[in-house]
């Protein structure tokens, strides 16, 4: 699905690019501190090093402003615009299963109640699609004309929380329901193998003390008074 | 047209267990076989070969071990008077597909019924009275006993490498294992898997409780072992990637390594995988089955004639099969009458989760799917209806099938889903938390039932099968028993903190959350040719040449994973098939 890619082989570009993210933490530890524009560093960045071929300018500088917001580089650990979780969506946006290759898609389509699942006819990628320009649409019209990108983090914030609880008044897709593939998909590529275009250096398992792909802890089963001691590896066998 | 493919003995339709089981004991009384698998053929390499299957995206994302639902799935209404709409997306129950079916990506949990379980309805009615069992609850008695399923529930261990501790052998309590098992000739094939954090927390807290802790029956093996039928098995390693995944290590015992191997090497047996049937057809009279049709893979419709039919798919399908094709007659909840979908029951499962300091290395990315610790003491006759308030019990344990963070980190309540403050709770919790869960029983009741959807179709133009099923007041109160039980056991382990998930009074079914793959009934086995559609043999009692092997026999579910009664129902018809049936083609009973 794609090529594996080895630390030597990235190009002195991607390396300053990481190296300038690895800035990022400081601006946004301030940041969260009150008001503030939009992380333009991380997103300037990552355009640079990655051409997406599934989301259009527009929605591209969406998806890189929601993934700092929903998984921030902070203190905790790497953002999810650091490790590469933009480029996973784009990605991943172009693989059947986004297009509903394993989701049953024949009509009627018909209202039910939440318990029995989305019942819409629009397969992942067009949710993520379509709500993304809602999501826009609402912007323009209770921000004077602006975009989402070009809110305040804490706007930004404010939006996605009342978006993940249902309560954006969305036509053709629920926010809730929007907001729900969103975040599912901003986690997968955060913590999928990095082959996935996603958790670049495997970050956020080095983050959570998640040993990757190793599959194998006989000796470790029954030990209980050291942490588990190895780093991970993913499935291009690269250790972290 | 369809091509005319020459007659041979026997049809298998579906490849998991079951399939595998049945085609290994008619080649074994000599009869030709041709088993139809509707999905690919896979086998342990290339399919199920490391590292690729260490992929939590491809696994739990893409379900690459899972049916797919774009061709054909389910449609869920919660009553009669609703309308069903489709299983779009995977969530409470997941079917398999492709040669190993659900057998490939199940955990291993591998227990026996429970004797008073097989007789439900009358140690219910004998120990509270016939008014104790609610109106409208349809629970009946299996039509066969524990004592004649015993041999077979033993081979299909040793078939599996099934890893545990006897609790009774020839009436004898041994220490460590099940008191309230029903007695086994022999102990398990393997002895049980060590213990990861949470297992042995189990014991601890179990008897805390009074309780009596035992090891789950695993089929993943703890030793290297060979099987009766010469296949071999690795012990597991714990890699993590159980539960939805095929084995890298043939660890886990799956038909694909325990049976499969054997049935490969014979000329009486032949495979055609990406095989979908569509129906059983069958005779002018509709009493005798001819053989069936499937579609090839690409798409050209095959007529396979046969003398004897057997329906081994996943158990919400052999009902499909039999309703699309006429074998009995479509249940009606209004009047009662029919046979065909009746007694459809689930399985009542929560989760309870324990979160402690960073002190505490439970590492929740070591996994087994099948190993762990359970208890018995509030199932079968443990529980005292009278005073919980419900019939049927189900068991408390500690899994750890293994975790990873795009499988999903659980947090305490009150965090949030994103953000630092979600980012902290997860790198907190990951390798410090653990879970009990609680799996009851799920009675039938007359409104819960499988029937052709009137609206939606199909890839190939058949009716969708619509399951009609929602909670009870019996299972929410179970539910909310077992976990305050659950709940209380925990905390005598003294976590940080706690979440449990008890159904909430008036909760109904959820089909977007993962809960169990145990869908049971449809086509249930019983005494009575009125009240089920197939006779304690596993044959259809209107069409005597097809028998529906499979979970689709329960009359109602127990506590247990259903995959040990399944094999050992399917020991059980092969038997009767071969020494009576065989000598006397006809009705059995």
């Amino acid at each position: 699905m794609s090529e594996p890619e080895d630390d030597s082989s990235i190009s002195p570009s991607r390396r300053r690019f990481f190296r300038s993210l690895s800035l990022i933490p400081v601006a946004v530890a301030l940041g969260s501190c009150g008001d503030r524009p939009d992380d333009r560093s991380a997103a300037g960045a990552a355009e640079k090093s990655y051409a997406p071929g599934f989301f259009t300018p527009d929605e591209w500088a969406f998806v890189l402003a929601v993934c700092d917001r929903l998984i921030p580089a902070d203190e905790v650990g790497p953002g999810a615009v650091d490790l590469g979780v933009p480029e996973f969506l784009d990605r991943h946006m172009q693989t059947p299963y986004a297009s509903g290759a394993i989701w049953y898609m024949q009509g009627p389509f018909v209202e039910a109640a939440p318990e029995f699942g989305y019942q819409g006819r629009l397969p992942l990628r067009e949710i993520l699609r379509v709500g993304i320009a809602e999501m826009d649409a609402h912007c323009r019209k209770a921000f004077e004309g602006k975009a989402f990108v070009q809110l305040s983090g804490a706007q930004q914030e404010s939006l996605l929380a009342i978006a993940e609880a249902g309560s954006l008044q969305f036509e053709a897709v629920s926010s809730k329901l929007f907001f729900a593939y969103l975040l599912g998909e901003v986690r997968n590529g955060y913590f999928a193998d990095p082959a996935y275009g996603g958790n670049k250096g495997m970050g956020s398992w080095k983050m959570i003390g998640y040993p990757g792909a190793r599959a194998d802890y006989t000796d470790w089963v029954t030990v209980r008074d050291k942490p588990y001691p190895l780093p991970p590896v993913d499935l291009a066998g690269r250790r972290g | 047209m369809a091509t005319v493919k020459p007659r041979v003995d026997v049809i298998i339709v579906g490849m998991g267990w079951t399939g595998a089981i049945m085609a290994k004991q008619m080649t074994d009384a000599g009869l030709t076989v041709v088993a139809l698998e509707r999905g690919a053929d896979r086998d342990t390499q290339p399919d199920f070969a490391y590292p690729k299957v260490a992929d939590e995206l491809d696994g739990s994302v893409h379900r690459k071990f899972l049916q797919s639902l774009s061709q054909e799935t389910v449609t869920i209404r919660h009553n009669p008077a609703g309308v069903a709409v489709p299983y779009r997306q995977m969530g409470s129950f997941k079917p398999g597909t492709g040669v190993g079916g659900a057998g490939t990506h199940w955990s291993g949990c591998h227990f026996r019924a429970l004797p008073e379980d097989l007789k439900l309805r009358s140690t219910v009615e004998k120990r509270y009275g016939r008014r104790f069992i609610p109106d409208g609850m349809t629970i009946a008695d299996f039509p066969v006993a524990y004592e004649e399923l015993e041999p077979h529930f033993d081979h299909f261990e040793y078939v599996c490498g099934t890893s545990g501790r006897a609790g009774v052998i020839n009436g004898v309590i041994q220490e460590g294992g099940n008191p309230f098992e029903g007695s086994r000739k022999r102990d398990f094939a393997l002895p049980p898997n060590p213990n990861y954090l949470g297992a042995e927390q189990f014991y601890i807290g179990a008897r805390n409780m009074g309780w009596h802790p035992y090891p789950i029956p695993a089929s993943n093996a703890s030793r290297p072992y060979v099987n009766p039928y010469g296949c071999q098995m690795g012990p597991c390693n714990f890699c993590g990637f159980c539960s939805d995944y095929g084995c890298i290590n043939y660890s886990k015992a799956s038909p694909n390594i325990c049976i499969i191997p054997v049935l490969r090497q014979r000329k009486e047996f032949e495979l055609r995988a990406n095989a979908h049937v569509q129906k059983v057809n069958l005779d002018v009279a509709g009493k005798r089955a001819t053989g069936v049709t499937y579609l090839d893979a690409q798409g050209r419709e095959i007529e396979q004639p046969a003398d004897l039919v057997l329906l081994c798919a996943f158990s919400l399908y052999n009902v499909h099969l039999m309703l699309l094709s006429g074998i009995g007659t479509a249940y009606d909840p209004k009047t009662g009458l029919g046979t065909l979908g009746r007694n459809y029951s689930y399985q009542n499962l929560n989760r309870v989760t324990l979160f402690f300091d960073k002190s505490v290395q439970a590492n929740a990315f070591i996994g087994n799917g099948g190993a762990g610790t359970t208890m018995d003491d509030l199932n079968g006759n443990q529980l005292d209806a009278a005073k919980s308030g419900f019939v049927g019990g189900g068991i408390i344990w500690a899994r750890q099938p293994g975790a990873g963070p795009v499988r999903g980190i659980a947090v305490p309540r009150g965090t949030p889903n994103w953000g630092t403050k979600w980012k902290q709770a997860i790198t907190d919790s990951f390798r410090h938390s653990f879970y009990f869960e609680v799996q009851g029983a799920c009675m039938s009741y007359r409104q819960n039932y499988l029937s052709l959807d009137p609206t939606y179709r199909d890839a190939f133009g058949r009716p969708l099968l619509r399951m009609t099923f929602d909670w009870n007041e019996n299972e929410i109160k179970a539910s909310q028993f077992l976990v305050s039980k659950a709940q209380e056991m925990s905390r005598t382990l003294h976590p940080v903190s706690m979440v449990g998930d008890a159904k909430k009074d008036g909760s109904h079914y959820d089909v977007t959350q993962y809960q169990s793959t145990h869908t049971c009934g449809g086509a249930i086995m019983g005494a009575d040719p009125t009240s089920s559609a197939l006779n304690r043999y596993l044959q259809s009692w209107d069409v005597p040449n097809v028998f529906a092997i499979g979970a689709n026999a329960f009359p109602q579910n127990n506590g247990y994973n259903p995959t040990g009664m399944v094999g050992a129902l399917a020991y059980w018809s092969a038997k009767a098939i071969r020494e009576k049936y065989l000598k006397n083609p006809g009705a059995l009973a």
